[in-house]
């Protein structure tokens, strides 16, 4: 099955992928930002791949000078049994990523749950908000900056 | 306007006339009500909170609004070693504590690549199956107590009560367990426990089934259940529902079969199936996992072998506490793992288990440090919440309750 992944996924897309790893035996792509709603799509729509559910999507902070966040998505084929993961690298400077709620529609909650966290927009979005912070918070709580001991004053509390 | 020449009847009228007076309704039956549910509702099971808009008795809409229960585990994560993790883990689903730990040390075994022995792949199965007992016995109370039903809710915990002193015995604590180690256990199944998972499970299947039948054949249960809180399949596979919800669609998919882990492989079960994609399907669904629990454990004490439970792996793997106070060698090793961690090479992996509610998984990214770069808890509640709002729209509000009960969400999960 990873043969046909990597063969389908390279003929169609060769210079939107970055590169292609494996790692325990799980197979990981790494995507340019703008091509990951066309490819989401194709996965899913392959009669052959069935990329049909979406187990996750996470954000994550690398602290690193270039391409600082990355953006994973866990894909399952229930046809297949056989899971897949996608990434995108999403530089400081531009926080912005195209949303897959077209393709799946579960990832509703898991981008607004990483852009509660990581501060990603997610574009195209039906409904950007945060997902387990208040909505009046203005930090990004997973980020590698953000102190374990949280910000004093950052959260308003009940009067007494 | 010169108010002396105007009528003096009507200017008492005008001055009865206010905003609430001259109201006036266009259509009655046109008007919406927005009803707050939770976040202190005994139905939500937790801290779940509801916004339903409701067209007199039927929901037009409903928003799920989450994060009442947020305590920033996957912070915590990234500031802990990977052992010290593991307590953290039972606060997850707090109704299967075991098979959180499981998971997350599965993960984390992945990672550094051990590999466990046979005795304690057993003892980890038995585990996850008497959490999933465990757990399906609290949504089989707490749903019969949604739609009405009492007695089934002592029973239930009765059950539970028992499971929880077998664990009282297996792992030294009753509810937050902490029992697996990266690499084996904290410590061995004595003969014990299992004479006591063994007596327990001789009388469970009828005591289980004494539950089912006060609610199979109770007309008021099975009306509150059919065809309540419909979700199609296609639906249910988009939004990546797993677990019983995802079996009571039609779709037969469950980790143990699919991606084997564990001594699954060798172990003979069902995967129960259901296709009426309503709370009744759902209900049965978990009725059949739960005998099939029992099956299983049952192979499982017939099958498990004598022998180590702990990898030997002394870098990576904490020794036995008594012999770090007499041999220097392991005195070494315990202060280096409980210090420093067991520093797995740089990678990423995602494992998951087929949890109580349905997939639970964990993604960590290590940089060979200490301590875990990113852990990412997938959690099957938040993910199968989402399916609230396309299985409430135009139901009537008072089965709210039940289809929040046939989720059977945990929010110690959903919230992290």
């Amino acid at each position: 099955m990873k043969d046909t992944v990597v063969e389908k996924l390279t003929a169609r897309f060769s210079e939107s992928i970055e590169f292609i790893n494996e790692y325990r035996g799980e197979l990981t792509v790494v995507l340019k930002k703008k091509a990951i709603v066309d490819v989401c799509r194709f996965l899913h729509d392959d009669d052959e791949l069935h990329f049909d559910s979406l187990r996750d999507l996470l954000g994550a902070d690398y602290y690193r000078p270039d391409d600082r966040y990355e953006v994973v998505y866990n894909l399952f084929s229930l046809k297949n049994k056989f899971r897949l993961r996608l990434k995108v690298r999403i530089d400081e400077s531009d926080l912005h990523v195209l949303s897959v709620t077209s393709v799946w529609s579960g990832a509703n909650w898991q981008e607004r749950e990483a852009y509660d966290m990581f501060g990603i927009v997610f574009d195209d979005h039906p409904d950007l908000r945060r997902m387990y912070m208040p909505e009046e918070f203005e930090h990004h709580p997973l980020r590698k900056d953000f102190p374990l001991m949280g910000i004093p004053g950052s959260l308003a509390l009940p009067r007494k | 306007m010169d108010t002396t020449t105007v009528d003096p009847k009507k200017r008492i009228f005008r001055a009865l006339e206010d905003q609430d007076t001259s109201v006036t309704f266009d259509d009655p039956l046109e008007n919406d009500m927005i009803l707050n549910m939770g976040p202190q509702h005994p139905a939500t099971h937790g801290v779940l909170r509801l916004l339903v808009r409701l067209d007199g008795e039927t929901i037009v809409s409903a928003v799920p609004d989450l994060g009442y229960l947020h305590r920033g585990y996957e912070k915590i994560a990234e500031n802990t070693t990977y052992h010290e993790f593991i307590p953290h883990t039972d606060r997850l689903d707090y109704l299967s504590p075991l098979a959180n730990n499981v998971a997350y040390v599965l993960a984390v075994e992945k990672l550094a690549g051990i590999e466990v022995p046979r005795r304690a792949q057993f003892i980890r199965v038995i585990c996850c199956e008497l959490a999933r007992l465990a757990s399906h016995l609290v949504w089989l109370g707490t749903m019969a107590m949604d739609v009405g039903a009492v007695t089934v809710l002592l029973w239930g915990f009765r059950e539970r009560e028992k499971i929880q002193d077998i664990w009282d015995l297996l792992t030294g604590v009753r509810f937050t367990t902490s029992f697996t180690r990266i690499g084996g256990l904290a410590q061995d199944m004595s003969d014990e426990t299992t004479a006591a998972i063994r007596a327990f499970l001789d009388q469970f299947s009828e005591n289980l089934h004494e539950s089912e039948k006060l609610l199979i054949k109770n007309k008021i249960f099975i009306d509150r259940c059919e065809g309540i809180g419909y979700i199609s399949p296609a639906d249910a596979i988009n939004i990546g529902l797993t677990g019983p919800m995802l079996r009571a669609c039609g779709v037969e998919h469950d980790l143990r079969r699919d991606e084997p882990y564990l001594s699954y492989p060798e172990l003979d079960f069902d995967i129960p199936v259901y296709h009426d994609c309503d709370t009744l399907a759902r209900f049965y669904v978990r009725m059949q996992e739960m005998k099939e629990s029992v099956k299983i454990l049952y192979q499982a004490l017939d099958k498990i072998p004598n022998g180590q439970i702990n990898a030997s792996d002394p870098k990576r793997v904490l020794p036995k506490k008594e012999r770090t106070y007499s041999k220097m060698e392991e005195l070494i090793h315990d202060f280096m793992i409980v210090n420093f961690g067991i520093n797995p090479p740089i990678g990423e992996i995602y494992q998951a288990i087929e949890g109580s509610k349905g997939e639970l998984g964990f993604y960590l990214v290590s940089h060979g440090e200490g301590y875990p770069w990113r852990l990412k808890i997938r959690s099957p509640s938040f993910v199968n919440l989402q399916s609230l709002p396309v299985m409430l729209k135009g139901q009537m509000i008072s089965d709210v309750v039940a289809i929040i009960g046939s989720v059977d969400p945990v929010m110690g999960e959903a919230d992290k």
